[in-house]
């Protein structure tokens, strides 16, 4: 298996966000996506279009699995891939985000895919190295990578993102993935929900095309996909919502807000979940519903199409979004 | 020896005067102010028709002496603000250490004296160490030269201690100066809460924040009697708020900044660290109230609002940036776009710049009237220019104004009948 055939023509020198791409980016991204689907699933799954090529994950904050799916979709592509991790508090103290960019940048890398704890802090790196930059998170702004894998699962399974209404449930406020999805889903010309307690929604979060819902059944009311947030525990202890038990009881998923989704309405979730917080184990473990273990095979098969895309860009050219 | 300064358009606001005349100078002070003034033995300062206004008074700038010399000097700040056409400009105390002893207020005297240039006045902490709890000497502070107490980039938030500051500053008629905003809702926050914090992922700050904490104080201030100003307000709803204030008769006044009626939120664009202030650029509607309220002097004065970061505060994330704008270069020209663009009158600017502020302080300056300090901005009020942060006098470049087209450039700067400051063209 060769996997790709003709070249695609991404025309962005990093990928920061969802936000600039165009539906074309989008799907280039996509099919290409799905082409290596079936290469990851063979015995011998590498081949060399990255061979010679250079990506360091540079990872501020902590992820075993967004890391590991980068990794893994660098190699399988034939590149060297590097793990890099940096307690950002550490670098504080001497060593800048700029001094670390620029050391690293003088190491030749093809490829930065860097997570950073603070939004607009993988933008400023980008603006400081010659190689590509791909966000792997940054704050609360984006995480485009995880928004593409999302939008391939769907499309595998309803063969469309168009016209699909889509609840994102839980904690929109902090959460990049809920924004790239925004993004995404909108662009691709998906109706967007958002479902959470007041405390847990963004300032204006109306004006980015959604429709809003404190109520989780209303929220649900013949949806196609209900994708859950993860909710980080401190913020479930007094400071966003009173307690586990007061959100779980309305704003967890169970069969019985899931009964007023569409029959066939599916479930994903970015992970790592939270069992009994935001989704129950029944539902999150239901094979016919469930897309969380689609959605982290489609992570790497995605990494591999935008590490792809953006390595066909030579080095030093000039810089646009 | 006198000095004549001739050929001269006079802009005085506290006498509506805007026309030709000429202004008399003898040891340090205004002598006669009209046209055909005796010229005997005097030296001619031709001013080539230009401009001559009350030197610019700066209710608000950090100098960052003593602790943080790499950032600003009194030196480097002197000659910053004598280039902006700033003949005496006030210090805030959140220096290292903080301006809350008398050996310090007679260090920023001194050292005053020493760089020569623009006037160097200083605040002085309202609380010790500016941490919100004890109050400082504020009867002997105001001995040595405080001009009036404040806690800086800190609110005073704490409802008695704020009560009692204002209280005792009365023993003294002294001005209490706050930072208006809810520290605990501003907590975190990088920007104004709205659609594009939510963009960006950033924490917003609602701007309820600001009309919060005047709208408290304004009660404190009611049951003190004591006098109040609120620096660098930004909203419309603040503004409403001290108009009302004003209109009950209470002794209330405030100052903004031009970040906040020439920028509005949009300008963090992609996360550009220039443009994060505090208080945060607000929305559109709010730039336009803050433009009002100069207007019809709600807003009494414009400060500068210096503040000083180097490239390492600000080449940071957004939320882990230092906030602040480096403002003594760029005060005259982005206060006059309010004359070029119609929305102010000319004389009302100026009083902004320097007759309020030399009022609210009780300074013998901002008038041009004799027996004051002789202290001018002699500029030409349309030359167009690009603002070029490679140009400043500053230590540092913390800019967003940076390559904007302005009109307007000072050609002289006078203090006490002395000319600090000569642009390249006027010499």
């Amino acid at each position: 298996m060769t996997g790709s055939s003709a070249p695609f023509s991404f025309p962005h020198r990093h990928l920061l966000g969802i936000e600039g791409l165009s539906p074309n980016d989008i799907t280039q991204l996509l099919d290409r996506a799905e082409s290596y689907i079936e290469q990851n699933r063979q015995a011998d799954k590498k081949q060399s279009l990255l061979r010679g090529r250079t990506i360091i994950n540079l990872f501020f904050e902590n992820s075993t699995r967004t890391r590991t799916s980068f990794e893994l979709a660098g190699k399988r592509l034939g590149g060297d891939v590097i793990n890099m991790s940096v307690e950002w508090s550490s670098v504080r103290k001497g060593e800048t985000l700029i001094d670390t960019a620029m050391t690293l940048n003088a190491m030749h890398p093809d490829v930065l895919v860097v997570r950073h704890s603070e939004s607009g802090a993988v933008q400023l790196l980008s603006e400081k190295v010659d190689c590509a930059v791909i966000n792997a998170g940054d704050g609360m702004h984006e995480h485009p990578t995880q928004a593409l894998l999302d939008a391939v699962t769907i499309r595998l399974r309803k063969g469309k993102l168009e016209g699909l209404l889509v609840a994102i449930c839980g904690d929109v406020a902090h959460s990049r993935v809920a924004r790239s999805n925004i993004q995404l889903l909108n662009t691709m010309g998906a109706r967007v929900r958002v479902v959470a307690p007041r405390t847990l929604l963004p300032a204006a979060i109306d004006r980015l095309g959604v429709e809003v819902f404190t109520d989780m059944r209303e929220g649900l009311k013949g949806v196609d996909i209900v994708m859950m947030l993860r909710l980080q525990l401190e913020r479930m202890q007094g400071s966003y919502v009173p307690s586990q038990r007061e959100y779980f009881h309305f704003f967890g998923l169970d069969y019985e807000k899931l009964g007023l989704a569409k029959p066939d309405a599916l479930i994903m979730h970015p992970g790592p979940m939270n069992r009994g917080v935001e989704i129950d184990t029944e539902v999150a473990d239901d094979i016919d519903r469930s897309l969380v273990r689609q959605q982290v095979e489609m992570g790497v098969a995605v990494r591999m199409a935008v590490l792809e895309a953006l390595s066909q860009k030579p080095r030093n050219v000039s810089p646009t979004r | 020896m006198s000095k004549l300064f001739s050929n001269a358009r006079l802009l005085d606001p506290a006498s509506n005067r805007d026309g030709k005349g000429e202004v008399l100078v003898d040891d340090g002070k205004i002598v006669a102010v009209g046209t055909n003034l005796k010229r005997e033995g005097a030296e001619i300062v031709d001013c080539g028709g230009h401009c001559l206004a009350p030197g610019i008074v700066d209710m608000r700038v950090q100098l960052r002496e003593p602790g943080d010399e790499h950032q600003e000097t009194m030196a480097t700040g002197g000659k910053a603000a004598a280039a902006g056409g700033v003949t005496t400009m006030v210090a805030l105390p959140n220096t290292d250490p903080v301006i809350d002893e008398l050996a310090l207020v007679e260090f920023i005297a001194r050292r005053s004296r020493d760089v020569g240039l623009t006037r160097i006045r200083t605040y002085a902490a309202a609380t010790k160490g500016m941490r919100g709890k004890e109050l400082t000497e504020m009867g002997l502070l105001t001995g040595a030269g405080a001009l009036a107490f404040t806690d800086g980039l800190h609110a005073i938030a704490d409802a008695v201690v704020m009560r009692r500051a204002l209280s005792y500053a009365t023993n003294f008629d002294m001005l209490i100066i706050q930072h208006p905003e809810e520290p605990s809702l501003a907590n975190g926050g990088a920007m104004t809460s709205g659609e594009i914090s939510t963009r960006l992922g950033l924490t917003g700050i609602t701007p309820v924040a600001e009309v919060m904490m005047i709208e408290r104080d304004l009660r404190l201030v009611e049951i003190t009697g004591a006098r109040y100003h609120a620096a660098h307000v930004s909203t419309g709803e603040a503004i409403d708020a001290i108009r009302r204030a004003k209109k009950r008769g209470l002794s209330v006044t405030c100052d903004t900044a031009p970040p906040y009626f020439a920028l509005n939120e949009t300008a963090v664009g992609d996360y550009r660290t220039f443009a994060k202030v505090s208080p945060p650029l607000r929305s559109e509607d709010d730039r336009r109230a803050v433009v009002e309220g100069l207007r019809d002097g709600t807003i009494d004065a414009i400060a500068s609002d210096h503040a000083p970061q180097d490239q390492e505060s600000k080449r940071l994330p957004f939320a882990s940036a230092a906030s602040g704008i480096v403002g003594l270069e760029t005060l005259l020209p982005l206060a006059l776009e309010l004359h070029h663009n119609g929305s102010v009158p000319l004389l009302r600017v100026l009083d902004a710049l320097s007759q309020r502020p030399a009022e609210i302080l009780r300074l013998p300056a901002g008038k041009l009237e004799a027996g004051l300090q002789a202290d001018f901005v002699i500029f030409d009020l349309d030359k167009p220019w690009r603002i070029a942060v490679d140009a400043f006098h500053s230590k540092c470049r913390n800019s967003p104004f940076d390559g904007r087209p302005v009109q307007g450039s000072v050609l002289r700067t006078v203090v006490a009948g002395r000319v600090i400051h000569t642009a390249e063209s006027a010499a």
